[in-house]
């Protein structure tokens, strides 16, 4: 288990250095003064800051010296300044990337408990209607913007029924409230966001666990069970579900990048202060070190989430558990 | 040959009644899904409306032709009503949706252009040419897509081409692992050893006879493409990443969306027309899967 851990860790740092690399090309590939790119065409930069930058990122030195100088800041734990905000581009993410972490990782477990169990419902009774509302709900989030779904949300809980805030992740009235009271400010205004990024993939994952669990319900151990004389709920819960398990897993790691391309929008949306908003702000901006740290973080965050999908996986299927 | 000899005739009564085509059979399949056909329907009258509607009707969807917030049902010239500056919204439906649809069909094509020229290669040579391509391919998973896909939009200024070629860019890894596991189970059958034997070139081996071969899946793979690209373009044209002097679906979304709690209907509309879209596209693809599925023709 530790050297697999190992090889998994090593093996998302070379990731990681693929798209610091990528990144240093980015900026280089795009048309005009790489100097002027980085400060920002919305800037206006003076010529003492453009300066400030070419010595900063060596650009007057050769190529393969220029990605030297880069790979050794980011080592550094610098990925430039953000001129627009005047800070660093690490400190302007360090304060956006815990709402991010939050947003995501809530819609991630909203979808996959609710997505299985529905799943699971509908799996005892495969042309029953629960089924048929599995399947049409599937191809419905399938095929709606999530971020139209977001602004439909708004229109509902702003106007008609209004329950959950709609914009931000806290109240201002509430700065000087208890801490207990602010963790559940803040997920009060976490219900209407996670929810819009969670339909989507609670539809797949409904599909996916209704089919996976149609497939382990024939299974010789399943009729073991039941005529071992298991109850209905052990049987579904305990021997098919741990089995049906594993194709959600993969599915979900697999979707971890995607859902937080669908976080992006969700927080454009909902005014939500995270990563995406952030990303959104700086690309209206022309603010390319902090777009490219946005990239550099929103991957690391895909990376470590495929070494835990990884692990939980191993603990799962305990036939992988021996290897290497 | 015009007078069969019995020699003949019992040549033919002994062959098996002609095989179907593939593709016909397919067809057949997919007819009897209603559904699918639903889908098809609803996606061919969307086109049309796409690509003729604004002959009929509407003009410039950038003009300003009446009261902004104007009701949809209310002033029978704009049936859908007016958004935040007064321009109609019908119009822009019509209007937004050539570019929406067009940008969705060039990044699938480009989505599957790429994800199945590696993917086939991969498979196919297996060994070093395998690994490299897999490990690009799990670098370009890491990217989060949308993400990527709005640097390279700004990076080279936002055009319908740099948006298509940008989501292409970023969508095809899904495509070459789904490739790259046909080619790998098709490989090893006996025909394409035959086709080897008798010296056909690797270039034939994978277009000529793996290629078709793998074509199922890949067409419905193909068809789900197109749904998420439309939902890609739709995404950054919703965020200002679009090509600003093209009236797009997202767009229109998007310029209404500070005026939601105002008007409901500049934003509704629009995204009804791109639910409906990927709707259609999406029912298609099911249907077509499930016409290629082999367990399921014998009933």
């Amino acid at each position: 288990m530790g050297s697999f851990l190992a090889r998994r860790i090593f093996y998302g740092a070379l990731l990681m250095l693929g798209v610091v690399v990528l990144n240093f090309f980015l900026i280089r590939l795009a048309p005009g003064d790489p100097a002027v790119v980085i400060a920002g065409e919305m800037g206006g930069a003076t010529e003492e800051v453009l300066e400030a930058i070419r010595i900063d990122y060596g650009l007057d030195k050769p190529l393969p010296v220029q990605l030297g100088i880069y790979l050794g800041n980011v080592l550094r734990g610098d990925l430039g300044e953000s001129f627009f905000f005047n800070q660093p581009v690490v400190d302007l993410i360090g304060q956006r990337i815990g709402p991010t972490i939050l947003l995501v990782v809530a819609a991630q477990v909203l979808s996959i408990v609710v997505g299985i169990f529905l799943g699971v419902l509908a799996a005892r009774k495969p042309n029953g209607a629960m089924s048929a509302f599995v399947s049409v709900f599937a191809t419905i989030g399938y095929a709606v913007p999530v971020f139209w779904t977001g602004i439909m949300l708004i229109i509902l809980f702003a106007s008609v029924l209004p329950v959950f805030p709609v914009e931000g992740m806290s109240s201002v009235k509430l700065r000087e409230a208890a801490w207990y009271i602010k963790v559940l400010d803040v997920l009060h205004h976490l219900v209407l966001p996670a929810v819009t990024l969670a339909v989507i993939y609670l539809a797949q994952y409904a599909r996916l666990s209704r089919a996976s669990m149609l497939e382990v319900l024939g299974a010789d151990y399943i009729r073991t069970a039941r005529a071992k004389g298991a109850k209905e709920r052990t049987v579904l819960f305990r021997h098919a579900l741990r089995n049906a398990a594993l194709p959600i897993l993969t599915v979900a790691g697999l979707q971890f990048g995607n859902l937080i391309s669908g976080a992006l929008l969700v927080e454009t949306v909902f005014n939500w202060p995270g990563m995406g908003r952030l990303a959104f702000d700086s690309i209206l901006r022309r603010d390319y070190p902090t777009i490219m740290g946005v990239l550099f973080f929103a991957s690391a965050m895909v990376v470590v989430a495929n070494i835990l999908t990884d692990l939980s996986y191993r603990l799962a299927d305990p036939r992988l558990r021996g290897r290497a | 040959m015009k007078d069969p000899t019995p020699r003949a005739m019992i040549g033919r009564a002994a062959r098996a009644p002609k095989a179907e085509s593939p593709g016909r059979e397919a067809w057949r399949m997919f007819r009897r899904n209603i559904p699918a056909v639903c889908g098809l329907l609803i996606l061919i009258c969307i086109v049309l409306a796409v690509l003729y509607g604004t002959l009929f009707y509407g003009g410039d969807p950038f003009e300003i032709v009446w009261a902004p917030h104007e009701p949809p049902g209310v002033t029978p010239e704009f049936p859908l009503g007016t958004d935040y500056l007064g321009r109609n919204i019908l119009a822009g439906l019509l209007a937004g949706g050539g570019p929406t649809l067009a940008v969705g069909a060039a990044a699938a094509v480009i989505t599957m252009g790429i994800g199945i020229s590696l993917g086939a290669l991969a498979g196919y040579f297996g060994g070093w040419v395998d690994n490299l391509l897999m490990r690009i391919t799990e670098f370009f998973q890491v990217l989060p897509a949308l993400l990527f896909a709005m640097v390279l939009v700004t990076l080279f200024s936002p055009s319908l081409w740099t948006i298509a070629i940008a989501i292409g860019v970023v969508s095809w890894p899904q495509t070459a692992r789904l490739t790259r596991a046909e080619f790998l189970k098709i490989k090893q059958l006996e025909y394409v050893t035959a086709a080897r034997a008798i010296g056909a070139q690797d270039g034939r081996i994978m277009w000529t006879v793996i290629l078709p071969n793998a074509a199922p899946p890949l067409i419905v793979s193909a068809t789900l493409t197109v749904g998420v690209a439309i939902l890609f373009e739709a995404g950054l044209s919703f965020l200002g990443l679009g090509d600003p002097n093209v009236m797009s679906w997202g767009l229109m979304i998007g310029a209404n969306r500070d005026y939601i709690l105002d008007a409901w209907w500049p934003v509704t509309f629009p995204g009804l027309a791109i639910f409906l879209t990927v709707f259609a596209v999406s029912l298609i693809g099911d249907g077509l899967n499930d016409a290629f599925n082999p367990k399921l023709r014998s009933r």
